[in-house]
């Protein structure tokens, strides 16, 4: 089986709004497949429709080669899902909440218990598993939810927004473990608005806005295919009026940030020359001068129109 | 193979059921709504018509707290586990809806059989006695069943508010007790009340309860157990049914 995800002119619709609009893709065994798109896109939508959580309208997804309407429960048996907003049972304790996600995939217990002693240990929420969640961090309690997900030894993972809300080491050490899983033959779906992540950690990327599939692809490929979005960034040793400098040539458009500018063209080579032109004319010296590439972000920008 | 996964989702279920127990269940309300309420009910008839005898009142007492009991909890769980977002996480488990809704049935339950030892336990102290306990034990199961799923229909309306539910179900569980014969006897209804009562599945758990305690019945004994054993498969049906349309616009 070379693909573990096939969708099929997946739809929802809630009312009159079409929050998935007749959406195609594959995932490929194996793959970080990174899902992006803007608040309201119809992210967690599908993966919800993907995870069996709720019904398509109309078209099919195939989850591990079972279709996820019809045959739920055997698709459902080998995926693990961090959905957006779940939260493990507050009442119980992280060991307790482990032994019930065990018990839901039928996983014999001495399994379970050596699966769930090794995961929470991983997640460093060992010493903490008799402690009801009720007392956990945000943090804490994401990495549980980790853990829950993982409890069936999963070769596909659903992940909806899972480092969202959490601290650098928190968010390292969940990136570091979805970073092994490809080793090991398992594929995740991943969903994000950190753009540095996605680039970081996909293999592809599909940009979803409006319900539709924007572009689908891998994070460099989706770069080189908005060419126009070369820029090179300059700093000056003294503070450079920002309408004069805007007006040589070359610049298509031109950003302050801090102390540097970004200047976008589609001729580096013509502005470079515009650049030390106004410094020599201004009396300027150039502290840094770099070409940069269009960053995922600013691909995603300019797919999905987000100011 | 059908076999093996009907047995494994059985399984799975009580993991559910074991959940609901630790979560719903040990928190106070089963004991506050399902003893203490028919307890405030049963006295204020004691004190207020001094003519009954007390086997009667007794049997009613003990069919009031199957009820009440079986229904405290198991309507709220499924508001309840959407409004605090754990509800997600659960249907994404490879469980059915009806290993779901068979779980949380169960944990009602198992409350169902266990709290009437208190009513049973006051009946002896004072004095009534059982003449068909195995007929009372057997009637307590299958009511208990029965009420849990019926507990169940009350929560599938996808209202993620536990106290809308708390009201529309407290608007449906207190008539039913009136209608059953519980402190009015069947034999003395007007007409138009035994056909409402005969509708009740609670009317011949109470009839059963009677029976199994002082001998007086006004169905025959057969009847009662055929009627509460078609209540229990049509309520969890239904149940499993209402719960499998409304369950995924609870998320
Ligand atoms: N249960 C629902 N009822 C009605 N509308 C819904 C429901 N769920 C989602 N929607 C709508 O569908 C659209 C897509 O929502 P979705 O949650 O999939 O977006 P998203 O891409 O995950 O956004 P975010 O980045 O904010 O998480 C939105 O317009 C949302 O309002
Ligand atoms: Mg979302």
């Amino acid at each position: 089986m070379k693909h573990v995800i096939q969708v099929q002119n997946l739809t929802k619709r809630y009312g009159k709004l079409t929050a998935v609009d007749h959406i195609n893709f594959e995932v490929e065994k194996g793959e970080i497949f990174g899902f992006l798109g803007p608040n309201g896109a119809g992210k967690t939508t599908t993966l919800r429709m993907l995870t069996g959580i709720i019904q398509a309208d109309e078209g099919a997804a195939n989850i591990l080669g079972f279709n996820i309407q019809k045959e739920a429960l055997k698709a459902k048996q080998n995926i693990g899902v961090v959905p957006e907003t779940s939260n493990a049972y507050v009442d119980l304790s992280a060991w307790q909440n482990m032994m019930l996600m065990s018990e839901l995939y039928g996983i014999p217990r001495k399994v379970a218990e050596d699966r769930a002693e090794s995961l929470l240990d991983r997640l460093s929420l060992y010493h903490r598993r008799d402690d009801k969640v009720k007392g956990f961090s945000k943090g804490m309690k994401q990495r549980l939810i980790l853990c829950m997900a993982l409890v069936n030894d999963p070769i596909l993972v659903f992940l909806d927004e899972p480092t969202s809300g959490l601290d650098v080491a928190s968010r390292q050490l969940i990136r570091e473990i979805l970073q092994e899983f490809p080793e090991q033959g398992k594929t995740i779906f991943l969903t994000t608005h950190n753009m540095n992540e996605a680039n970081r950690l996909c293999d592809r990327v599909a940009i979803i806005n409006q319900g539709k599939i924007a572009a689908i692809d891998r994070p460099e490929k989706l770069k080189n295919t908005v060419k126009k979005l070369k820029s090179i960034e300059v700093s000056f040793d003294r503070s450079v009026n920002t309408q004069s400098l805007s007006e040589i040539s070359h610049i298509k458009e031109l950003k302050k940030e801090g102390d540097k500018f970004i200047a976008y063209t589609d001729n580096v080579n013509g502005l470079i020359h515009s650049l030390t032109n106004f410094a020599g004319l201004n009396g300027l010296k150039i502290v840094t001068l770099n070409t940069r590439d269009p960053s995922l972000e600013e691909v995603f920008v300019e797919l999905t129109g987000e100011a | 193979m059908q076999i093996n996964q009907f047995l494994d989702q059985f399984k799975r279920s009580l993991g559910v059921m074991k959940k609901d127990i630790r979560i719903y269940y040990l928190k106070g309300p089963v004991v506050i709504f399902g003893f203490l309420m028919p307890l405030f009910l049963f006295l204020a008839f004691f004190i207020g018509s001094r003519d009954l005898p007390m086997d009667f009142l007794i049997s009613g007492l003990i069919s009031m707290t199957v009820f009440f009991t079986a229904t405290a909890v198991s309507p709220v769980i499924a508001p309840w586990e959407a409004q605090v977002q754990t509800l997600e996480r659960l249907i994404s488990a490879p469980i059915s809806i009806t290993t779901l809704i068979f779980g949380d049935m169960l944990a009602s339950f198992i409350f169902g059989i266990i709290i009437p030892i208190l009513p049973i336990a006051l009946g002896l102290a004072v004095g009534v006695n059982i003449l068909q306990p195995i007929i009372l034990i057997l009637g307590i199961f299958l009511a208990a069943a029965c009420f849990s799923s019926f507990g169940l229909i009350l929560s599938s309306p996808p209202s993620n508010a536990p106290s809308n539910v708390m009201m529309i179900s407290s608007l449906v569980r207190f008539p039913l007790v009136f209608l059953s014969g519980i402190f009015i006897p069947i034999e003395k209804m007007p007409y138009w009340g035994k056909i409402i009562a005969s509708f009740s599945p609670l009317t011949y758990f109470t009839d059963l309860t009677r029976y199994s305690i002082n001998g007086a019945n006004y169905y025959p004994i057969q009847v009662d157990l055929i009627v509460i054993i078609f209540f229990t498969i049509l309520f969890f049906f239904l149940a499993a049914q209402l719960h499998k349309r409304t369950i995924y616009k609870r998320i």
